[in-house]
């Protein structure tokens, strides 16, 4: 009882500090329009292209941790489910006036319609109307994208699911690059815009609110990706400490026992790779907000294993680890070690040696080895950030309660 | 006997495990209320019973019920929920798990009030109640099997069914043991135990049936299998 209560607070005290960070990302986003601060505050500044990124990246990375961590399935059809989002979210919200344009090879889209479009028919189209429209429509696509993420998932664990460890990151991976050709397939044109790219859907740019003269009054395009992540992200917490939740690790830790308890094993392998694909599918379509575009092309093995990476560095079962190894990776990979791919002259004509493009990778690439080799269950392990704060309070506790025992024995 | 006394009747059970034959059409009867033991060496087909009785494994053929009503070929979720429950050979905690989180996954399939049988759970094994926020993989071998019963016992079963709880148990520790069983049978529970301690099993069975290859060779109360001079040559090595 007293550690449900403790529990309680805990999980409170964790959404007050999320709401902390969606504050202060509002607060960072503006306070060079606010103060007139430049620098690495500026809006085109490398700090707000990795929030935005790492963001995204958290919630892919989380769902892939709901999988490969909670559940032990060893999926690799990230990407995939990403990519489907991606194109889903794309297809749903370009603007029917620029659909001839960006389909112009096809002679205009198959789909007419766009969500934004219809909604902005039902609550006007510009001012408070459009905003409504835009937010809604936005949010509509998303749910989709995760939806046909989360249908394909449930289509292809049938016979998928069925397979163990090896078997079944192979046969993702496999649907996954399959998924890739499919849709740079010139006969599915008209839809998915063949091997060309899907653009000008609504990004996270077009959520800053502008005033009647076109001037940004309040920068939001770094705050919407936090959002969403951090909503989905904490969807996946709750299901986590709920009895599926319990049942998921229970299947990680031993699948005989955990049947001879009467979990139904596949219903649960499908329930916990239908839910992380769906947000693999909102995580894509968010990347595409990021990116502002949507093309096969990038949702390789590659990224995948990005990903995978990342859960590995930040704990294979912590959900804090995943989201702090997500900024470290993505702030490291794309904005620290920058400097080292430009070939740089100090002073009097000395070029500095070994810096010019790819370093950055081979540096990196040893960082990521040095880590792993000192935290070789990541940085968290399976530990949350709460845990390793109340661990402290606890050893003591414990320390007292064997005193006291040794004493009476 | 009559049949409202029999809780669990399997008939002419035959199982295959990878390509052989591994039970060959046994029958045997489990009263309401009672110690049950099976009893014989390694690969005698012991443990193949108990899995295709919990669901595990599909029998070949043969008819597993529970009073009357047909368990066969039925998914191990079913078999659960209608009372039958296993305490697999080995142990087999959560590792990663809390000794409350095991003990809750063992009511995975409840969903009413659970306190009350924390606290039965907790009475029987006082040391689970000290070590409810632990990882289950940081007890010891005798605690993980007291565990691994109180998970089980959290399903409220009728039947509980035990494969091997004493294996690997220090001498002491496995007498707990069985005292524990002694006293889950007492509160109302029926137990159908498989041992290859024959000597413990035998003196705490109501009813014990001897395996081999396979196939029942033997059958009585305990105290008489206890006597019998072919299982005192074979098992109690006396």
């Amino acid at each position: 009882m007293v550690n449900q209560t403790k529990q309680k607070k805990t999980s409170w005290i964790a959404l007050l500090c999320v709401a902390a960070l969606l504050l202060l990302v509002i607060i960072l986003e503006n306070l060079s329009a606010w103060t007139g601060v430049k620098g690495i505050l500026a809006p085109t500044s490398q700090l707000f292209t990795v929030l935005k990124k790492a963001a995204v990246y958290s919630l892919v990375a989380v769902s892939m941790n709901l999988l490969n961590g909670f559940t032990g399935l060893f999926s690799l059809g990230q990407a995939g489910f990403m990519l489907l989002g991606a194109y889903t979210y794309a297809i749903l919200t370009v603007p029917a006036a620029a659909k001839d344009q960006v389909y112009y090879l096809y002679g205009g889209s198959a789909i007419r319609y766009s969500v934004i479009d219809l909604l902005g028919k039902l609550f006007g189209s510009s001012g408070a109307g459009g905003a409504v429209s835009l937010i809604l429509g936005v949010l509509i696509a998303l749910i989709c994208a995760g939806l046909v993420a989360a249908l394909f998932a449930w289509l292809i664990g049938l016979p998928v699911l069925r397979l163990k460890s090896d078997y079944l990151a192979i046969a993702t991976l496999g649907f996954a690059e399959i998924l890739r050709a499919i849709f740079q397939w010139q006969r599915l044109g008209p839809v998915t815009n063949g091997a060309n790219m899907i653009k000008q859907f609504p990004t996270f740019t077009s959520f800053n609110i502008k005033n009647a003269a076109g001037r940004e009054v309040l920068r939001l395009s770094t705050f919407v990706p936090f959002l969403v992540a951090a909503a989905c992200i904490f969807i996946i917490v709750l299901l986590i400490n709920s009895s599926y939740g319990r049942a998921f690790k229970a299947i990680r830790d031993d699948e005989i026992a955990a049947e001879a308890m009467g979990i139904n094993l596949f219903r649960h392998k499908q329930l916990a790779f239908v839910i992380s694909s769906f947000f693999a599918g909102v995580g894509g379509a968010l990347f595409a907000m990021y990116v502002a575009n949507a093309q096969a092309k990038v949702y390789t093995s590659t990224m995948t294993y990005e990903i995978l990476l990342i859960v590995v560095l930040g704990g294979i079962g912590s959900i804090s680890g995943s989201c702090i190894a997500t900024f470290l990776y993505v702030a490291a990979s794309e904005w620290w070690l920058r400097f080292l791919d430009v070939e740089t002259v100090l002073g009097n004509g000395f070029k500095v040696p070994l810096l010019r493009n790819g370093f950055r990778m081979v540096v990196f690439s040893v960082i990521i080895m040095i880590v792993v080799l000192f935290f070789r269950q990541g940085i968290m392990g399976d530990k949350e950030l709460p845990d390793l704060l109340r661990r402290r309070g606890r050893q003591s506790k414990s320390a007292a309660a064997e005193e006291t025992e040794g004493g009476h024995g | 006997m009559s049949n409202s006394d029999i809780i669990l009747r399997v008939k002419d059970l035959t199982v295959n495990y990878g390509g052989i034959e591994a039970v060959k059409g046994i029958s045997f009867d489990v009263p309401k209320g009672s110690i049950v033991t099976l009893i014989g060496a390694n690969g005698a087909g012991k443990s193949s019973t108990l899995r295709s009785i919990a669901g595990l494994v599909k029998p070949r053929s043969g008819s597993i019920a529970l009073e009357g009503e047909e368990l066969t070929g039925r998914d191990p979720t079913a078999i659960v929920a209608k009372g039958v429950t296993l305490v697999p050979e080995g142990r087999r905690i959560f590792p990663d798990l809390t000794v409350l989180e095991n003990l809750r996954i063992g009511a995975y399939l409840r969903s009413d009030d659970l306190s009350e049988d924390l606290n039965w759970v907790y009475e029987l094994f006082p040391r689970l109640k000290e070590r409810s926020w632990q990882a289950g993989g940081t007890l010891s071998g005798g605690e993980q099997q007291m565990l691994a019963v109180g998970r089980a016992l959290m399903s409220k079963p009728r039947l509980i069914m035990m494969d091997e709880p004493s294996l690997g148990l220090a001498p002491l520790v496995v007498k707990g043991i069985f005292e524990i069983i002694r006293e889950i049978n007492r509160q109302g529970v029926t137990v159908l135990l498989i041992e290859q301690n024959a000597n413990m099993a035998l003196k705490t069975a109501d009813l014990a049936y001897v395996m081999e290859t396979g196939s029942i060779t033997l059958s009585g109360t305990g105290a008489e299998l206890l006597t019998n001079e072919s299982v005192k040559a074979a098992y109690l090595g006396t």
